[in-house]
């Protein structure tokens, strides 16, 4: 008989409740999960109100203004507020995504606010990424070349550069890897969509002369062939980025070597 | 206060605070040189601001034409409006070219030409032959070109196996008798204070953006060292001179780049002009920044601005070859549809200079070591501290920098750091222990804002902070608008101690954070604003309406501001360095700047 026991702190009560200002003219209801390491606590599901017209489009502007004015004890991550430096991911409204680049009138109803799923939590919406940048390591995300550096820049045509278009993109935000449900169950072994386009981004550069190295590296039951296919990267990639892709890339390169 | 904290000790040869272009860069050189190097960093190296950079990085490559590091020196110099130092300019310029090609043998992804070499885009006063024509130097990766160069400084960072300590707020130097001993940071993580001793500690904390209300930079962009010197009792230089980037999206702030105008876009006024053919004859659109943002002030100002409130003004990219968009623009493409609705190919971007730089910064030599004026001496070295990139004044941007000359400055100085740490300490040596009280100073400041009481909150407080430089001390200036600033100023300074916060832990503690950071923007601002009080002249980013000319007999000084704890800022000066570095060119005496 299997004996099923939740995580602990994995069970989410509901939470305090901020009405927002009286006057509002439009009012957005926010449900943020909240979490503090210190208190013992299990986590809940704070409630604040604010007014849209009083606030930029962007949901990462409403948690900043429910900091700034309501409760300045909500923690998340934010840096660019523009879409590039990955600081802000968390799931929205069941999707997830970039704060900074997801619209506020975009969500219908209520917007909930949960930390990237499947991660430990450190601190409300700020998930440990610990695991995920050693993985990003552990493909030895550099070029390595077999010839010695030309006294020049390594000479590379316009088409050649074109194959890491989609690839060297990636902001490192792991907003696929955590909607990826191999990732969930076995994100200890498997690299993720995120760690692998970036594996292929080194395979893909023509002045890398690595690839049978970094194969090698790959060929294992989990770290690549724990994608299933699903998809779930290529969907919720707020950079429109395609994973899934990539992953299929190296399957193919790897039964193409196995002739 | 210590016995309060638990606090875990490391020693280093050297910490580097910071891990964005010029903090990463230098932890690459040392680790390479075998210097034992701690990276600090409050957010993870790929989050730094390096990565919203966009256009590109400047060198004389010649990809694209003949080229020369004494035009690019000539240009760096004329955009500064003759207040940078020519000798490390000079350094700069001529260090460009192995720089960049280093970054690209680490495998960094620059755009190609057809014969495979690295595109190389125009860009904003970047000229040929002294000014004739206009030169193709900006190295670019599409338009993401500080993503590219981020990503891989951090990938060899890994490479060289560096080790990082991440989401690690750096407090306070300790500082030992006028030499800096090592810093306090706190880890955000678990909550412990980390005290570092280390031969040389290296401020690579970018710049402070946010003291004004609407600028390019992340939330992060908050000056930490430049604070931390402050409070060290140390000078900061040229701080009145912030440039105003001329194309931030109107509202949002978020920044398009020069590259754009590079590729050919052009800026438009209500009838539709291309105004810039007035105010720059011969740059037009690709005049130096302080110049653009002027005019389209003065534009605005004159009654052609644009939009409902004819507050802003049109960049116009719907001629352009809908391939150049995919190829080189397609990051400004995405982020004009995000954060103002905009299709480029269809619809002009509404613009309006935005806060985007920091000239000023901690003053430095070109290895980096960080300078103070001691016994009247101007070139006076403070031992153990350094500072680079954006946190740093060279002085190699004067009084206005030149687009894609600050990716530049931070892997040029970057590796200049490392390279003198290499030179002038010994991996292992031995160091004295610390003074009992070296850390009291940020332990004392972190606990009094941890239980704080008052009744200001810190955004609140910090709005007020932002919205007196924005107001009082932007594109132009007068010496009564600053004066008014600086008694605002006063004024909100007098209500840090009235500062309360609501998170009282340690971990992760985001409010406590801002509210050290805010500390760190006050003081910055304060010498900012009374900087441009005093110096009575106009000169590259310093547009003063009362002093409207350059007044090279009296004002071709380097000024340093110094900030007491209770806000109060005394000023004095160094020369410019008029003198190259070598014998194979000469020196660039002032003259007139037109565009």
């Amino acid at each position: 008989m299997v004996e099923f026991s939740l995580p602990a702190n994995s069970k989410v009560k509901g939470g305090h409740i901020h009405p927002g200002p009286k006057d509002a003219k439009s009012r957005k209801t926010f449900k943020v999960y909240r979490w503090n390491p210190d208190d013992g606590e299990n986590p809940s599901l704070d409630t604040y109100a604010v007014d849209t017209e009083d606030c930029g489009p962007m949901v990462l502007d409403a948690l900043i203004k429910i900091k700034n004015e309501t409760d300045s004890t909500l923690t998340f991550r934010r840096s660019c507020r523009e879409g590039v430096c990955g600081s802000c991911a968390m799931n929205i409204d069941g999707t997830n995504t970039l704060a900074c680049t997801k619209y506020i009138a975009d969500v219908k109803g209520d917007v909930k606010v949960y930390p990237l799923p499947h991660m430990p939590v450190v601190k409300d919406l700020v998930p440990d990424l610990t695991h995920a940048y050693a993985q990003y390591t552990s493909i030895e995300p550099w070029m390595k070349s077999s010839t010695p550096a030309p006294e020049r820049e390594r000479r590379q045509s316009p088409e050649e550069r074109e194959e890491l278009d989609g690839l060297w993109e990636c902001i490192l935000c792991f907003c696929c890897a955590t909607s990826c449900p191999s990732y969930w169950w076995n994100g200890d072994k498997y690299l993720g969509p995120a760690v692998l386009l970036q594996a292929y981004r080194w395979i893909a550069d023509s002045r890398d002369d690595a690839t049978g190295e970094r194969l090698d590296n790959l060929e294992d039951p989990f770290r690549l062939f724990r994608c299933h296919t699903i998809m779930n990267c290529t969907k919720t990639c707020p950079k429109g980025l395609n994973p899934a892709k990539a992953i299929g890339e190296i399957k193919k390169l790897m039964l193409d070597r196995q002739g | 206060m210590s016995q309060s904290y638990e606090i875990i000790d490391h020693t280093y040869d050297v910490v580097v605070v910071g891990a964005g272009g010029a903090g990463l860069r230098a932890t690459v050189a040392l680790a390479e040189a075998g210097l034992r190097t701690a990276c600090v960093t409050k957010v993870f190296p790929t989050r730094s601001h390096t990565v919203a950079a966009q256009g590109g990085i400047a060198a004389s490559l010649g990809n694209m034409g003949k080229d020369d590091w004494r035009w690019h020196m000539y240009d760096t110099i004329k955009g500064s409006d003759w207040l940078g130092d020519q000798d490390c300019i000079e350094y700069m310029v001529r260090e460009a070219v192995p720089s960049i090609i280093e970054l690209e043998h680490y495998g960094m992804p620059f755009s190609r030409t057809e014969d495979g070499k690295i595109y190389q885009r125009p860009f904003g006063g970047m000229s040929t032959n002294y000014g004739e024509g206009i030169a193709q130097r900006t190295c670019a990766a599409a338009d993401r070109t500080g993503h590219a160069m981020l990503h891989t400084l951090y990938q060899q960072s890994l490479k060289a196996n560096a080790e990082f300590f991440i989401e690690y707020f750096a407090v306070d130097l300790i500082m030992e008798d006028g030499t800096c001993r090592g810093v306090m940071t706190w880890n955000l993580d678990d909550g412990t204070i980390h005290r570092f001793r280390a031969q040389k500690v290296i401020l690579a904390t970018g710049g402070y953006g946010r003291s004004y209300f609407s600028c390019t930079g992340a939330h992060t962009c908050t000056g930490d060292g430049g604070g931390m010197a402050l409070r060290a009792g140390l000078p900061l230089q040229d701080m009145e001179f912030v440039q105003f980037h001329p194309t931030g999206i109107y509202g949002a702030g978020c920044l398009i780049t020069e590259g754009v105008r590079g590729e050919g876009g052009i800026l438009r006024n209500a009838d539709g002009e291309r105004f810039m053919e007035r105010y720059a004859p011969s740059a037009k659109d690709l005049a130096s920044r302080d110049v653009v943002s002027r005019s389209m002030t003065m534009e605005i100002r004159e009654g052609r601005g644009v939009g409902a409130e004819g507050d802003h003004i049109h960049l116009d990219l719907t001629h352009l070859d809908p391939n150049v968009i995919d190829q080189r623009l397609p990051g400004i493409a995405e982020t004009a549809k995000i954060f103002a609705g905009v299709d480029v190919a269809k619809q002009p971007i509404p613009v309006l200079p935005t806060c985007h730089y920091n000239m000023g910064g901690v003053p430095t030599n070109y290895h980096g070591e960080v300078l103070t004026l001691r016994d009247g001496d101007p070139d006076a070295v403070v031992p153990g501290l350094m500072a680079i990139g954006e946190a740093a004044c060279v002085s190699v941007h004067g009084a206005n920098r030149l687009g894609s000359n600050s990716l530049l400055d931070l892997v040029v100085f970057g590796r200049a750091a490392g390279l003198r740490c290499a030179d002038t300490i010994e991996a292992g040596a031995k160091q004295a222990d610390l003074p009992s009280d070296g850390g009291d100073l940020a332990l004392s400041r972190l606990d009094a804002a941890r239980h704080s009481k008052g009744e200001v909150k810190t955004a609140a407080l910090r709005l007020e902070m932002q919205k007196v430089m924005q107001s009082n001390c932007a594109v132009f200036r007068t010496g009564e608008v600053l004066q008014e600033g600086c008694d605002l100023m006063d004024d909100a300074w007098a209500k840090l101690s009235d500062v309360g916060i609501s998170d009282r832990s340690m971990v992760w503690n985001s409010d406590l954070v801002e509210t050290l950071e805010l500390d760190n923007l006050m003081s910055q601002s304060q010498v900012t604003i009374r900087g441009a009080l005093n110096r009575e002249e106009s000169r590259g980013a310093q547009a003063r309406e009362d002093f409207p000319d350059r007044d090279d007999d009296n004002w071709m000084k380097h000024t340093l501001a110094w900030c007491e704890n209770d806000g109060k800022v005394t000023i004095d000066y160094r020369p410019v360095h008029m003198e190259p570095l070598s014998n194979d060119v000469q020196a660039f005496p002032p003259k007139a700047r037109v565009y």
